[in-house]
C-alpha cells in the first residue's frame, strides 16, 4: 500500500438536480501516470477539483499516506503538492508570463514581491520545457497551445509537488508540442511525482499511461494496468451496455430534395496571421440535418457565426436558396430565417432576469406587436403552444428562468429559436452540460423538426451524437474542411482520422509561426 | 403539509418585501405627521409632490437606463443645460449672423429645448455602444461638458425674470411653474411621463428589449435585438427627460441659473434604487421607482419641518439608501432560493 500517494474513499458529490458522483473511490499511484477516462459528464472533472480542492464532496474520505486530509480550497491542496492543470485555461489574460506563472505564489522580500527571482525561475523552467517564451510577454497575445504550456510551466514551480492533475492537456496543443509534454510527464515521474491524466485521445493513453481508471454517469466501472488492455476494452468500459442514441433510417433520396443554404470558399482571417476558416464549403438541404464536427477551436463555432452575421469580416458567399445574401448582422439573418442556439447556455442564450416565458418569446416579440403593444393574448398562445410542442416541463411559465433544470433551459434556448419560424437552425453544442434523459429530448425535438422540413446544422464533440443524429456530416480541422460523409460513411473512425487531417499539414505552419513570435 | 406552510410563510414574507419602499413611505407619513402637525396637509402634500416631480421626471428616465446595466450622470448638467438655453431663447433671442435677432414663441422654445436634451442622450449613448466607453466615464465627461456650456452661454450670470415680451410674442413661459386645480403643472407632467413609461416598459417589445439587454446583453444579440439601437434611444429618453426637469425648473423660479440641477443625477439614481430597479440591471420598475422619489421627497422636507439641519438629513439619507439595497439583495437571495426550490421539487 506504500506506493499510494493519496487514496480517495467512495466520494460522493451531489449538484443541484443531478449526482456527478456516486461513490467513488480512486487511488493515485506514486510515480506513475494514473489515467481517468470516461465520456464528457462522466464525472471526471469533477473528481479532480475535490482532488485539487476546488469542489468539496458531499460524502466521502480522502486519505493521503495514512492520514485523512480534507482540502477547504486549492491553495490548502498545493500547501500538500497537490497542482492542477484545467481543461479550461486558467491564466490571466492581462498579465505578464512571469507575473501568471507566480500568482498567488509570490516570493517576496520584505513587502514588496521579488520579480527578479520570479523572472529568473520563469526562465529557468521554460528551458526545461524547452519552451522559451519572454517572461514578460502579456499571456492574451500568446497561442493557445502556448498558453497550454505556460499552465504547465505553473505547476513545476512548487518544489514540494507530488501529484500533479492534468485534465485534457493536449487538447489545444499541437504534435510537437504534446511530445514535449510527454518527456516532460516522464521527467516528473521519474523524480516520483504522481501524475493523474484525463484525456480523451485514446491512442495517447496506451502510449504514456501506466493504469487507467474509468468512470461512467458518475460511477466507477474498471481498472486496469495498461500493459493488460487495448482501446476496444477501454472503448467497452466507457460506452457500457448503454447504446447512447439510436441511428434512425430515413431513406430520403437528397438529390431530389432543394438546396435551401449554401457557402462557398467562406474564409476568416485570424488575428496575426493564418486563419480561423479556410475556404470552408457546404451545402445544405430542405429537411436536412448536417453534422459539423471538429476538435476544440477547428472553427466550428466560427462558421456559425460568419452565417449569422456576427463575423462581417468574414469573405465567401452565403447562398439562401440560391440568391446570395449579404450578410450583415444578426437581426437580419433572424428575419431571413436563420436561428441559433449558441454553444453557451448561460452566457449567450438566456436572460436570468427573465421569466420562462419571456426568455422564449425574446426573439419573436417583435412579430406580436399590434400597433404600438405586444399582443399578450397572442404571445400567451405562442409561447404555450412551443412550450408544449417541445415538452419543456415548466409548472407556470410565469416563474423565472432559473427555476428549470440544464435540460429544460436548453429547450428554452431551442424553442426561443423555433419561435422564429426559422428555415434554418444553428446548433452549437446543444446536448452539451445536460443529463441523458435531456439529451434524448433534445435529439427528439431535432429529428421531429427535421422531419416537418426544417434544415438543422449541428455542431457536436461527442461522437457518437453526431453519428446518431446527422444525414450528413462535414469535418473541420484547423480551420479547413477536410471530410464530408453521408450515410454509411458516417462512423466514429472515419470522422476523427478527418478531424486530425488539418493538424499534419498545419503543423509546420504552427511551428513556424510560433517560432516568430518568439524571437 | 408542514412544509406547504412554510413555503406560503415565505412567500407573505416575499410579498412584505416587495412592497417594503411603499411601507416604509407609510411608516415615514406617520412619523412625521406626528412630530409635525402640520406635515399631513393638503398644501404640504402638494408642496413635496411639487419637490418631487423635479428629480422624479429625472429618475424615469435613469430607470430606463440603469435596466440596461447602464449609468447617466449626466442628466443634472442636462437639467441646468436645457434651463439656460431656454432662458438665454425667452431673454436674448437667437443672434444671426444677418444682424437680426430671432425670437421664438414658447412652445417652440420648449420643444427646442427638449431635442437638445435628446441629442445629448443620443451622443451619450453612441459615445457607449460604438466607441465601447463605459456609461459611467461617458456621461460623467457629459457632465462636465454640459455643465461647461450652461456657464458659457450667459457667462455664469442668471437669467432673471422669463415671464416673456409681450411685444416679442413669447410670454407664458411661468405656466409651467403655476398650478391647475390646484396641483402643480410640474406634478401633473411627472405622473403623465411616468405612466407612458411604464406603459412602454411594460407593454411594447421595445421595453421588453430594455430587460433583456440589461439582464444578458450577450444573448439579447444573439437574439437578434438591436442592443445598440435600443440603448442609443434609452439614453435618449433620459436626456429628453432632463430637459423637462430643466424647464420645468426654470418655470418654477422663473429664472435660469448656470448651477441648476447639481448634484441631482445622485437624487435619481438614488430614487431608482429605492424602488427596486438593480443597479446590475435587468430588474425595475417606474412605479417603484415614484414611490422611491417619494420616499426620498418625504424624507427631505418632513426633516426640514421638524427643525432637523441639513447636515444630518444628508447622512439620514444615505444610510436609507445603503440599508434598501441591502435589503434589496436579501430579497433577491431568497428569490434564488426559491427557484432553486422549485426546480430540485421538480425533479
Amino acid at each position: 500500500m506504500s506506493n499510494i500517494c493519496l487514496h480517495a474513499e467512495k466520494i460522493d458529490k451531489i449538484y443541484p438536480g443531478t449526482k456527478a458522483l456516486d461513490e467513488v473511490s480512486f487511488d493515485v499511484e506514486t510515480g506513475k501516470v494514473n489515467v481517468l477516462i470516461g465520456e464528457n459528464g462522466a464525472g471526471k472533472s469533477t473528481l479532480m477539483k475535490i482532488i485539487a480542492g476546488i469542489e468539496q464532496p458531499s460524502a466521502g474520505k480522502m486519505f493521503m499516506g495514512s492520514e485523512e486530509v480534507r482540502f477547504k480550497n486549492t491553495s490548502e491542496a498545493r500547501a500538500c503538492g497537490i497542482g492542477i492543470i484545467h481543461q479550461e485555461l486558467s491564466l490571466f489574460p492581462n498579465l505578464t508570463v512571469y507575473q501568471n506563472m507566480f500568482m498567488g505564489n509570490e516570493k517576496k522580500i520584505g513587502l514588496a514581491v521579488d520579480n527578479k527571482t520570479h523572472i529568473e525561475k520563469t526562465v529557468e523552467i521554460l528551458k526545461r520545457l524547452e519552451y522559451p517564451i519572454d517572461p514578460h510577454t502579456i499571456v492574451g497575445d500568446l497561442r493557445v497551445g502556448q498558453q497550454q504550456m505556460i499552465e504547465i510551466a505553473r505547476n513545476l514551480i512548487q518544489d514540494d509537488l507530488k501529484i500533479l492533475i492534468m485534465d485534457e492537456p493536449t487538447s489545444s496543443l499541437s504534435e510537437s508540442e504534446v511530445e514535449v509534454l510527454f518527456k516532460i510527464m516522464r521527467e516528473l515521474t521519474a523524480q516520483g511525482i504522481s501524475i493523474v491524466y484525463i484525456s480523451h485521445r485514446l491512442e495517447e493513453i496506451l502510449r504514456i499511461g501506466d493504469n487507467v481508471t474509468i468512470l461512467r454517469d458518475g460511477r466507477w466501472v474498471a481498472h486496469a494496468e495498461v500493459a493488460d488492455i487495448d482501446v476496444p476494452w477501454i472503448v467497452k468500459n466507457m460506452v457500457g451496455s448503454d447504446k447512447g442514441y439510436q441511428k434512425r433510417e430515413r431513406n430520403i433520396d437528397w438529390s431530389k430534395r432543394e438546396v435551401v443554404l449554401e457557402a462557398k470558399d467562406i474564409t476568416l482571417p485570424k488575428k496575426g496571421g493564418g486563419y480561423l476558416l479556410d475556404k470552408v464549403s457546404f451545402s445544405l438541404r430542405k429537411g436536412e440535418i448536417l453534422g459539423i464536427y471538429g476538435l476544440l477551436g477547428a472553427g466550428r463555432t466560427e462558421l456559425f457565426e460568419c452565417i449569422m452575421g456576427l463575423r462581417p469580416e468574414h469573405t465567401g458567399d452565403i447562398l439562401l436558396n440560391g440568391e446570395k445574401v449579404d450578410v450583415k448582422n444578426i437581426s437580419e439573418q433572424i428575419d431571413r430565417g436563420f436561428a441559433l442556439v449558441p454553444e453557451d447556455r448561460q452566457r449567450e442564450g438566456l436572460v436570468q432576469t427573465m421569466s420562462i416565458k419571456k426568455n422564449i418569446s425574446l426573439s419573436s416579440l417583435k412579430r406580436y406587436v399590434k400597433g404600438l403593444f405586444v399582443n399578450q393574448k397572442l404571445e400567451n398562445e405562442k409561447v404555450e403552444e412551443q412550450i408544449k410542442d417541445i415538452h419543456i416541463k415548466v409548472a407556470n411559465k410565469e416563474l423565472p428562468i432559473l427555476s428549470l433544470s440544464g435540460g429544460n433551459q436548453q429547450k428554452v434556448v431551442i424553442g426561443k429559436g423555433i419561435l422564429t419560424e426559422p428555415k434554418i437552425l444553428l446548433l452549437d453544442e446543444p446536448s452539451r452540460g445536460i443529463d441523458i434523459g435531456a439529451k434524448t429530448e433534445v435529439f427528439d425535438i431535432i429529428n421531429q423538426y427535421a422531419e416537418r422540413g426544417l434544415s438543422l446544422l449541428v455542431i457536436s464533440s461527442e461522437l457518437k451524437e453526431i453519428v446518431a443524429i446527422a444525414d450528413r456530416v462535414i469535418v473541420l480541422s484547423n480551420g479547413k474542411k477536410t471530410g464530408e460523409f453521408t450515410e454509411d460513411e458516417i462512423t466514429e473512425d472515419s470522422l476523427v482520422i478527418a478531424s486530425y487531417k488539418g493538424h499534419h499539414t498545419g503543423k509546420s505552419d504552427t511551428e513556424s509561426e510560433g517560432e516568430s513570435k518568439d524571437e | 403539509m408542514n412544509k406547504v406552510k412554510k413555503l406560503d410563510k415565505t412567500s407573505i414574507g416575499l410579498t412584505l418585501l416587495k412592497g417594503r419602499t411603499f411601507i416604509v413611505l407609510i411608516i415615514l407619513m406617520i412619523f412625521f405627521s406626528c412630530a409635525a402637525p402640520a406635515f399631513l396637509q393638503v398644501s404640504t402634500m402638494l408642496l413635496i409632490a411639487k419637490h418631487v416631480a423635479l428629480y422624479g421626471i429625472l429618475a424615469v428616465g435613469m430607470t430606463y437606463v440603469i435596466i440596461t446595466g447602464g449609468i447617466d450622470l449626466s442628466v443634472g448638467s442636462v437639467v441646468g443645460l436645457a434651463g439656460m438655453i431656454a432662458g438665454g431663447l425667452l431673454q436674448e433671442g437667437l443672434v444671426t449672423p444677418f444682424g437680426y435677432t430671432l425670437y421664438f414663441c414658447v412652445p417652440l422654445v420648449l420643444l427646442i429645448a427638449v431635442i437638445l436634451g435628446a441629442l445629448i442622450g443620443w451622443l451619450n449613448g453612441v459615445i457607449i455602444t460604438k466607441c465601447n466607453v463605459a456609461p459611467f466615464i461617458a456621461t460623467l465627461g457629459m457632465m462636465y461638458v454640459a455643465r461647461g456650456f450652461s456657464n458659457l452661454r450667459s457667462n455664469g450670470a442668471t437669467y432673471p425674470n422669463l415671464r416673456g415680451n409681450e411685444a416679442l410674442g413669447n410670454t407664458g413661459f411661468d405656466l409651467l411653474g403655476t398650478s391647475v386645480l390646484g396641483i402643480p403643472v410640474g406634478v401633473i407632467i411627472f405622473f403623465v411621463v411616468a405612466l407612458l413609461a411604464s406603459m412602454l416598459l411594460k407593454k411594447t417589445a421595445f421595453g421588453w428589449h430594455v430587460f433583456s439587454i440589461g439582464g444578458n446583453e450577450k444573448a439579447s444579440k444573439l437574439s437578434g435585438i438591436k442592443v445598440n439601437r435600443d440603448k442609443i434611444f434609452v439614453y435618449m429618453f433620459s436626456g429628453a427627460c432632463a430637459a423637462i426637469v430643466g424647464l420645468i425648473n426654470t418655470s418654477q423660479l422663473v429664472a435660469a441659473h448656470p448651477a441648476s440641477g447639481e448634484s441631482w443625477e445622485m437624487n435619481a439614481i438614488a430614487a431608482a434604487v429605492l424602488g427596486g430597479t438593480s443597479m446590475a440591471g435587468g430588474i425595475g420598475t417606474i412605479g417603484g421607482t415614484i414611490v422611491g422619489a417619494f420616499v426620498i421627497g418625504v424624507i427631505n422636507d418632513g426633516m426640514v419641518m421638524c427643525g432637523v439641519s441639513e447636515f444630518w438629513q444628508m447622512v439620514i439619507k444615505g444610510v436609507v439608501i445603503v440599508v434598501a439595497v441591502i435589503i434589496d439583495q436579501f430579497q433577491r437571495n431568497l428569490e434564488a432560493k426559491m427557484a432553486l426550490q422549485a426546480r430540485n421539487s421538480s425533479k
